[in-house]
């Protein structure tokens, strides 16, 4: 009953949009069409958003902020690009400054094309998202379990290091050393960035 | 003693269901005022269990504790009102909740989210003195600031206190973050400082705020309960039917009025207050 696709947020991020894909996104939550229906929220936050629906073509300059937020917004997540800009560069795609679509730069799940898209299209568009949203949610759990035991395997391995002496040296040895380094390497960077702070 | 047990003991596990039913009748009732279907009204809870599933990223570990001691105290709060506490101490844990809930926002040294806190400050500056004038109405018409024997008097306190009580529902908007003072953070999107005190919270944390919310709601709206009630049983159902007009008015309020600026804010609440409150216990000083 509780299902996550029953609360969808959206994120909704301007590129380099002509505008006309933006007032049809807002269209939806409108009376007439009520996206709210659905649970669909438009946040602005991308901490708190579970579908970053993109208008307008990727620039340069844009293209690090989309890169961003997509990285900011927690898993489970779905992408859906919006506009015909969104999914190929659209009427802008020959400009020295465009890059392409939404795609260029971060992985796009679900394809709304139209100039400007239509709202009933968006709409359909951010229902298939939810179906695939409620899926991620099953990938997430598994990254999670598999992040869990790295961590537990990581924890005994450490435990178990007085003892390594005896014991062959296996693959579990092999990650281990290769994990420490890593930790290294990052404890390394923690202090580089804390003495870039001080400074 | 035993039946106040049971009052924290339904106010622990209830007031979660009870703010969040609020919370979904609220928004289908906004959302038929605006001419549209709105969401259903478990929605809230979806919301919860969708964000307690989500990978948690958050910039310090501090902020979950931070919210976590926000809960807490306010379940505190509500727990020592069901009770039949002091009122006054009630008040006061009520405001070391919300400064742990500033703390939460400015820990992660966001923009957005410590503009949000100073201004959830201002706020807490606003509604203050109306809320200590309500105890001091309570003591001054009941002779006790012990709840208890406040919802035992004879007669119902909002009949010697109804500028107190006027002053309170005003107050209550900002308490709730409802839409002329909507200004430390905002139901809705497109707003200068993208969620204010909540931008920095997502998944578990931005549920546990929620959570949160609808144990204050829950208390809040048993303290407009407790201005109707007294010692006939009764008087309860007549306390339910005043809250209910008062959630309504908020909701109305909330889809009526445009956001203000926090100066006028501050100006507009200590006036109310000043005028409605101050001159009822003025009065009430001169009679007793």
């Amino acid at each position: 009953m509780f299902e996550i696709k029953r609360s969808p947020w959206v994120l909704h991020y301007d590129g380099s949009s002509c505008n006309g894909c933006d007032i049809e996104v807002l269209a939806c939550l409108t009376p007439v069409y009520d996206a709210e229906r659905f649970g669909i929220i438009n946040t602005g936050d991308p901490m708190q958003a579970d579908i970053l629906l993109i208008t307008g073509g990727i620039n340069s300059q844009n293209a690090p902020v989309v890169k961003q937020l997509y990285d900011q917004m927690p898993r489970p997540k779905v992408v859906c690009a919006v506009g015909v800009c969104a999914c190929t560069g659209g009427i802008f795609k020959d400009c020295y400054n465009i890059l392409g679509g939404a795609d260029t730069v971060i992985p796009v799940d679900i394809y709304v094309p139209g100039c400007a898209a239509r709202p009933q299209a968006i709409i359909d568009g951010i229902v298939k998202a939810v179906d695939l949203f409620e899926k991620r949610l099953e990938e997430h759990k598994q990254w999670v379990a598999e992040h869990e035991n790295r961590e537990k395997t990581d924890k005994s391995a450490a435990a178990k290091q007085p003892q390594k002496a005896q014991q062959p040296a296996g693959e579990t040895a092999k990650a281990q050393s290769q994990n420490s380094a890593q930790r290294r390497s990052k404890n390394a960077k923690g202090r580089k960035t804390a003495k870039r702070r001080k400074k | 003693m035993r039946n106040s047990i049971i009052s924290v003991i339904a106010y622990i596990l209830l007031a979660p269901i009870a703010g969040g039913l609020l919370e979904g009748i609220d928004r289908k009732i906004s959302a038929r005022m605006q001419r549209r279907v709105g969401p259903p009204l478990l929605q809230p809870f979806y919301d919860v269990a969708k964000l307690f599933k989500k990978q948690v990223i958050s910039v310090t570990n501090a902020q979950t504790f931070l919210l976590l001691s926000y809960l807490v105290f306010m379940v505190l709060t509500g727990s020592m009102f069901f009770a039949g506490s002091d009122i006054l101490l009630c008040m006061f844990v009520l405001s070391t909740a919300a400064m742990f809930l500033y703390f939460a926002s400015t820990v992660t040294s966001s923009p957005y989210s410590t503009i949000g806190a100073s201004r959830e400050l201002i706020q807490m500056i606003a509604y203050e003195p109306a809320v200590l004038m309500a105890c001091v109405g309570f003591y001054l018409v009941d002779g006790s600031f012990e709840i208890h024997e406040i919802a035992s008097s004879p007669v119902s306190s909002i009949f010697n206190l109804p500028g107190v009580f006027a002053a309170f529902v005003f107050i209550i908007t900002i308490k709730m973050r409802k839409s002329p003072f909507d200004i430390s953070t905002s139901h809705h999107a497109h707003q200068e400082i993208v969620k204010g005190i909540t931008s920095e919270m997502g998944a578990r944390n931005l549920a546990l705020f929620t959570v949160t919310e609808w144990y204050e709601n829950v208390f809040l709206m048993g303290v407009i309960g407790l201005f109707v009630v007294n010692k006939n049983p009764y008087s309860y159902i007549s306390a339910l039917f005043v809250v209910v007009i008062v959630y309504f008015l908020e909701i109305l309020i909330d889809n009526t009025s445009a956001r203000m600026k926090q100066r006028e804010m501050l100006k507009l609440s200590w006036a109310v207050t000043l005028v409605l409150a101050g001159s009822n216990i003025w009065i009430l000083m001169l009679i007793k």
